[in-house]
């Protein structure tokens, strides 16, 4: 029983380390490949995968500012410490809550489709095609969509970041009776430059790791539309593991 | 004068032995057909000629140049030279017809726009499909759908044209007339095909060699009538569908 179940464990840790042994080397070879990017082509990713991805992250990331000022305008007005809410949440919002976020909306939205779309090509042969007719899928696949993610997320989380704060500001006011001026001058006292760039440079890691992730996914596809299915489940779900364990060591290293 | 040859070629996946020790050249303008029945790893030959599977033992000689070792670069120029027809067509369904038709030449040529669709309205007229150019995959039937691939596959004027399964699933009608564009494409771009089909008809409609794989092993290569009047049973047997046993004849494949 017990071997048995050690069995297990090391099996999956085995397949966990040849996973992530095969994206690195995917990243590697894309990184090859990033001579031949097709402007083009990267662009019309960053339209489709970013720009339409913007409605989505600034509704999910209006509705966290206006909780979190919530919570925390309830708590701190019972300590009187209302005129720090704009400071905090300007903060929480730019170190992590917004390229977290948007982060894991842009797994579920652009890992999903990353990886559903190659999925479908590998299943059909269409990459095999791309291939007979000398084209690298790497560099004409995977080089537009994390070239696209890498620049697209941060630009993201900046109108992320600002609706945020937006929203922040309509609970503080409208709700919470903060004033204006108190708001938005604790954002000036207690926030940094660094705590949004901070946030952009974390963001760039999360749009690298999703489209990786998406791709390799896609990339390794078998066994028809179930197959396609499975594969773009375990990209989102990998994509948002990736996106909070590198997270927390980014943060480490950003804020120390 | 050869311009393709396999030389003790073996193909095992995971274990388990596709084919062993396989010999076979194929001459400059030929058209070759690989017969066999379904599972006896005819398309394995064609993905080994075009490189996208490497042999597990032997050599692939194409041009002049042993192919089976070369990394995905080297083997980017020789497949300039080549086009193949996948099974299902492997059209990129994102693009449009002639979008398709034209990928190799944006890829691969210098050409203008204007010479661009000169040559998409050639390759789409010797197929019978003049005017598509704006039809997406979709809206084609499967017939279509095979006949752009065929366009698509010749539109750098290859030397080589592979063509996997090309009448498969389609009506005998619509089987007569790819048949007649294999050929016609043969005599107008003295291109070397290799055809591989289990329709008999076929084979000996476009065939100028016929090759048998049969269990792993090619078990008989000759000339349309040398094939017709082979002694090999399992060759008589594939043929006419039957085992001619004396005077009385079985019905069904039991051999196979």
């Amino acid at each position: 029983m017990l071997i048995a179940m050690l069995e297990a464990f090391g099996r999956r840790a085995l397949q966990l380390f040849e996973t992530t042994g095969q994206i690195v080397i995917l990243f590697v070879q894309t990184l090859q490949q990033i001579r031949r990017l097709n402007i083009r082509r990267t662009i019309l990713q960053m339209s489709h995968l970013g720009v339409d991805s913007l409605p989505i992250v600034l509704l999910t990331i209006l509705f966290t500012g206006m909780v979190l000022t919530l919570q925390t305008a309830h708590e701190f007005i019972k300590y009187g410490a209302q005129s720090s809410v704009g400071g905090v949440v300007a903060i929480a919002m730019g170190r992590e809550l917004s390229p977290v976020l948007s982060g894991v909306v842009i797994a579920g939205r652009v890992g999903a489709a990353i990886t559903a779309e190659i999925g479908s090509m590998k299943v059909t042969e269409q990459i095999d095609a791309l291939r007979v007719m000398a084209t690298d899928p790497i560099a004409y696949l995977v080089v537009p969509r994390l070239v696209a993610c890498v620049f697209m997320v941060p630009v993201l989380v900046v109108f992320a970041d600002a609706i945020g704060v937006v929203g922040g500001y309509l609970v503080a006011t409208l709700y919470a009776g903060i004033s204006s001026f108190s708001y938005l001058h604790s954002i000036s006292v207690f926030s940094e430059v660094n705590d949004v760039t901070g946030g952009l440079i974390k963001s760039m890691f999360f749009g690298g790791i999703v489209a990786i992730v998406g791709c390799y996914k896609g990339l390794t596809t078998a066994a028809g539309a179930e197959g396609v299915g499975r594969a773009t489940t375990e990209s989102v779900v990998l994509s948002i593991i990736l996106i909070f364990i590198s997270n927390y060591f980014l943060s480490l290293i950003l804020y120390r | 004068m050869i311009q393709i040859q396999l030389k003790h070629v073996d193909m095992a996946f995971h274990g388990r032995t596709i084919f062993q020790d396989i010999n076979l050249d194929i001459a400059k303008g030929e058209v070759m057909v690989i017969i066999g029945p379904s599972g006896s790893g005819k398309s394995t030959i064609l993905r080994l000629i075009i490189g996208l599977l490497k042999p597990t033992a032997g050599e692939i000689w194409v041009n002049g140049e042993e192919i089976s070792t070369y990394s995905e670069n080297k083997m980017n120029k020789i497949r300039q030279h080549m086009g193949m027809v996948f099974q299902y067509s492997a059209l990129f369904d994102s693009m449009s017809v002639g979008e398709n038709v034209a990928f190799g030449l944006r890829q691969h040529t210098d050409h203008t726009e204007e010479e661009i669709a000169r040559v998409v309205r050639r390759k789409l007229r010797m197929v019978g499909l003049t005017g598509q150019e704006n039809a997406m995959p979709n809206e084609l039937s499967g017939g279509q759908k095979k006949r752009v691939s065929l366009a698509r596959a010749i539109a750098l004027d290859p030397e080589i044209v592979l063509y996997d399964e090309p009448t498969a699933g389609l009506d005998p009608i619509m089987s007569n007339t790819i048949d007649r564009l294999i050929a016609s494409t043969r005599r107008r771009l003295g291109n070397t095909a290799i055809v591989v089909t289990h329709h008999m008809s076929s084979a000996f409609d476009i065939a100028d060699r016929i090759a048998m794989l049969y269990e792993g092993r090619i078990i008989e290569v000759g000339t349309v009538d040398e094939i017709r009047n082979s002694a090999n049973p399992i060759v008589q047997q594939f043929i006419y569908g039957r085992k001619k046993t004396g005077k009385v004849e079985e019905r069904g494949l039991e051999l196979l």
